[in-house]
C-alpha cells in the first residue's frame, strides 16, 4: 500500500514522536510539532504512538491509495474529503483502493495530522522517520513531498483503533493563548522593566513562524547595557555562542521574541531568557499568526505538575 | 596565552524549562572555558546515566537535555556539579584528538558571487568581505588575512546551530586572533561549505541555508553526508566533534577541482592524524603545541 501524492500541499512533511540524541551536532529532535493530536490520529487506526504520519502544514495534499486502507485525520479542524465527499475528522475512516483524499480550507490552528494503519514507511534515520529539512535527512527524501511521490505505507497490524475520539481529548484552537515558562538562562540580563514586560505583554505571533521557532511581535523588552564578555558579539542581547534549549525564548536586540519549536538551530549567540515548559510546547505547535499569546511563569514544580497532567491526558487515549 | 591560569568563578547553573539543564561555565570564550565544557560533557557521557538524552557541549557553557520522568532535576544537577569538581581537580588536562587538514578555495567565485548578492547594507558595500576582514584586523591585504587564517592551527569548540557545523577558535593568543564582525543583517543564503567568520570564530557551513558570518572562501569536501557515501563517513553522517584541531590548507582552483573529483567517485577522505592536545602548554607556548600539533601530519 502507498499514498499517491497528486497534490503536495504547502508543506507536508513525514513525522513521528522525534529523533533524540543528536542535538550536540545540530541534528534537532524534529517529530510532529503537535505530538498530541498526531498520537491520538495513531491511536484511532490502531497504530503505536511510533508510527510515523503526515503532519499537514495550512493547505493539506491530495493522495490516492493504492490498495485498503484505514486512516484518521486529527489537529487543526479542516474538512475532510474522501472522493470529495465529506467525512468526519477525528475518526477512523476506511478507505478502498483508488479513493482521493483531500482537504478543505484550515477553520483554525496550523498543521493537522493524517495517520494511516500500519504507518507511513519510509527508511530509518539515526533511530526515527521524521523529515528534517534543512539536514535533508528523514521522512520521504528529506524533504517536503510533492507531486508524484509514492508514499510507502507499512502493513498493519489487526486492531480496531479508537473508533472516535472524546470530544474532551480534542485539543482546542483558540485565538487568546496563555503559555507557560519557567524563567531562566539568561533573564538576569534583562532589566526588572525589561522581565516585566515579556511576563505581562500579550505578545501577537507573526506570520514567521515555522517548525523551527515562532516569532511574537509586541513592545520593546530592555536589556541591561553592559561591556560584552570577549567573544560575544556587541549587542546586550548577545552571548558567546551557546546550546540553545528547546522552548526556550530569545528576544534579539529586544524586539520581536523568538520561541524555538521542534526543528530548532542547536545554538547561537542570542541570550535565552525563558522557556515554555514541556507540557505547553504543543499548544504552539496549534497557534496560528495572530494568535494573541501571553507567556506566564511557573516554577519549575509546576511544570512538572503540568508534566504529569499532560503524561495522564496521553495515558487515557490508549486506555 | 594572557589567561589565568584557571577560571575566576565556579560554573553557573540554570533551567531551560523541565527538559534543559544549563551551565554557564564563563560569559567570556576562552580556551580554558570550552575545554572545561568538553571535559565536562565527556565525563557525563561516560558515566551513562539513565535518562540523560544530549550532552552538547558548547564555546564556553555546556547544555544537558533530561527526561524528568527518569532522572529529577535536582540529581542532574548534583551529578553534573560533581563532575564540574572532579574537571577542576585534574592537574594536567589533556585531551587525546585528531588533527584534520581541511583543504580551502579561498576568495573563490561561489562564496565570492553570494557576497555580491547581499552587498546592500554590508558594513562594507565596496569589495568583498575578504577585504572588509583584513581592514578590520589592520592587515595589508586579503592575500595577509588568508595568510593569517590558515597558518595556524583552529579548535573546533562546538559543533551545531544546523547538522554538522564547527564552530573553530584560533589556537593564537587572544590579541592576535582574528576577529571580523558579522553580517549586520543575516543572508538568506550561503552556499554549503562556505568557511565564515563572525566574532572570534570560523565555522564551516555543512549545508547551505541562511548565515551571518563573513564568508572567505569555500571547503572542497563535504563535512555532513547524510548518505554517508564517502569513507570518512562510514560511522556517522557528521565529521567533526567538539574537541577536534583543524588546520586549513589553502588550495587553488585546479586542486578544487580534482578533490571534487574524488568526492564525485567517493574515494576522498580527509588527512588526519592522531594528537594529544595539552591544555597548559597551549597556554604558556602556543607556536611550540602548535608545531608538535602539526607535526603529527608530516608524513600522512
Amino acid at each position: 500500500m502507498a499514498f499517491d501524492i497528486l497534490e503536495s500541499g504547502l508543506a507536508t512533511t513525514v513525522q513521528d514522536t522525534g529523533r533524540p540524541g543528536y542535538y550536540s551536532v545540530g541534528i534537532p529532535q524534529s517529530g510532529s510539532m503537535d505530538q498530541l493530536s498526531a498520537e491520538i490520529a495513531n491511536a484511532c487506526v490502531g497504530n503505536t504512538v511510533n508510527e510515523a504520519v503526515l503532519e499537514c502544514t495550512y493547505i493539506g495534499p491530495v493522495l490516492r491509495t493504492t490498495a485498503p486502507a484505514v486512516v484518521a485525520v486529527t489537529g487543526a479542524p479542516v474538512d475532510v474529503f474522501v472522493n470529495g465527499e465529506p467525512r468526519e475528522q477525528w475518526s477512523r475512516l476506511e478507505l478502498a483502493a483508488d479513493d482521493v483524499m483531500s482537504f478543505g480550507i484550515i477553520k483554525g490552528g496550523t498543521r493537522y495530522y493524517l495517520a494511516v494503519a500500519g504507518g507511513i514507511d519510509v527508511p530509518v534515520v539515526l533511530g526515527s522517520r521524521s523529515t528534517y529539512v534543512l539536514g535533508v535527512i528523514g521522512g520521504f527524501e528529506g524533504r517536503t513531498l510533492k507531486a508524484g511521490d509514492l508514499v510507502p505505507v507499512g502493513t498493519a497490524v489487526e486492531t480496531d483503533g479508537l473508533s472516535a475520539v472524546l470530544s474532551g481529548l480534542r485539543p482546542k484552537y483558540l485565538k487568546q493563548l496563555d503559555v507557560r515558562v519557567l524563567v531562566g538562562l539568561y533573564d538576569h540580563r534583562l532589566t526588572d522593566v525589561g522581565l516585566e514586560t515579556l511576563l505581562t505583554a500579550t505578545w501577537k505571533l507573526t506570520s514567521v513562524a515555522d517548525r523551527m521557532g515562532l516569532r511574537y511581535s509586541g513592545p520593546e523588552v530592555e536589556w541591561k547595557p553592559r561591556e560584552q564578555p570577549f567573544g560575544a558579539g556587541s549587542d546586550p542581547s548577545n552571548i558567546v555562542d551557546a546550546g540553545y534549549a528547546v522552548g526556550s525564548i530569545q528576544i534579539p536586540g529586544g524586539k520581536e521574541p523568538i520561541v524555538l519549536h521542534r526543528d530548532a538551530v542547536s545554538g547561537g549567540g542570542y541570550a535565552m531568557v525563558a522557556t515554555v515548559i514541556s507540557a505547553d510546547m504543543d499548544l504552539l505547535a496549534r497557534s496560528s499568526p495572530g494568535t494573541a499569546t501571553r507567556f506566564r511563569a511557573v516554577t519549575m514544580d509546576e511544570a512538572l505538575a503540568a508534566r504529569s497532567e499532560l503524561a495522564a491526558v496521553r495515558a487515557a487515549i490508549w486506555s | 596565552m594572557t589567561e589565568p591560569t584557571t577560571l575566576e568563578h565556579a560554573a553557573r547553573y540554570t533551567w531551560g524549562g523541565d527538559e534543559f539543564l544549563f551551565v554557564e561555565i564563563d560569559e567570556a570564550m576562552s580556551l580554558r572555558a570550552n575545554f572545561t565544557s568538553n571535559a565536562m560533557a565527556a565525563h557525563l557521557a561516560a558515566d551513562g546515566v539513565a535518562g540523560v538524552i544530549d550532552i552538547c557541549p558548547a564555546n564556553a557553557s555546556l547544555l544537558v537535555r533530561f527526561d524528568p520522568d527518569i532522572l529529577p532535576h535536582r540529581e542532574l544537577e548534583k551529578r553534573v556539579r560533581r563532575i564540574e569538581r572532579e574537571v577542576e581537580g585534574v592537574a594536567h588536562p589533556t585531551l587525546a584528538t585528531r588533527v584534520v587538514e581541511v583543504p580551502v578555495w579561498y576568495d573563490d567565485p561561489y562564496t565570492g558571487a553570494t557576497g555580491a548578492r547581499f552587498r546592500k547594507g554590508h558594513q562594507r558595500p565596496e569589495g568583498n568581505d575578504l577585504d572588509f576582514a583584513a581592514e578590520e584586523n589592520n592587515l595589508a591585504s586579503a592575500g595577509e588575512f588568508i595568510e593569517r587564517h590558515h597558518s595556524s592551527p583552529w579548535l573546533v569548540s562546538m559543533v551545531g546551530f544546523v547538522a554538522g557545523l564547527p564552530f573553530m577558535f584560533q589556537l593564537v593568543p587572544e590579541h592576535e586572533q582574528l576577529e571580523v564582525p558579522k553580517y549586520l543583517s543575516p543572508r538568506t543564503d550561503t552556499p554549503a561549505l562556505s568557511v565564515g567568520h563572525g566574532g572570534c570564530f570560523a565555522c564551516i557551513y555543512s549545508v547551505r541555508g541562511a548565515g551571518g558570518y563573513q564568508m572567505f572562501g569555500i571547503a572542497a569536501a563535504p563535512i555532513f553526508d547524510p548518505a554517508r557515501r564517502l569513507p570518512d563517513f562510514s560511522d556517522f553522517m557528521v565529521f567533526f566533534k567538539p574537541g577536534d584541531i583543524v588546520k586549513f590548507k589553502p588550495i587553488d582552483e585546479s586542486e578544487y577541482l580534482r578533490i571534487q573529483a574524488e568526492v564525485d567517485e567517493g574515494s576522498f577522505t580527509y588527512r588526519q592524524a592522531s594528537v594529544v592536545f595539552d591544555l597548559e602548554l597551549a597556554l604558556k607556548d602556543p607556536a611550540a603545541h602548535n608545531r608538535q600539533i602539526l607535526e603529527a601530519l608530516n608524513g600522512v
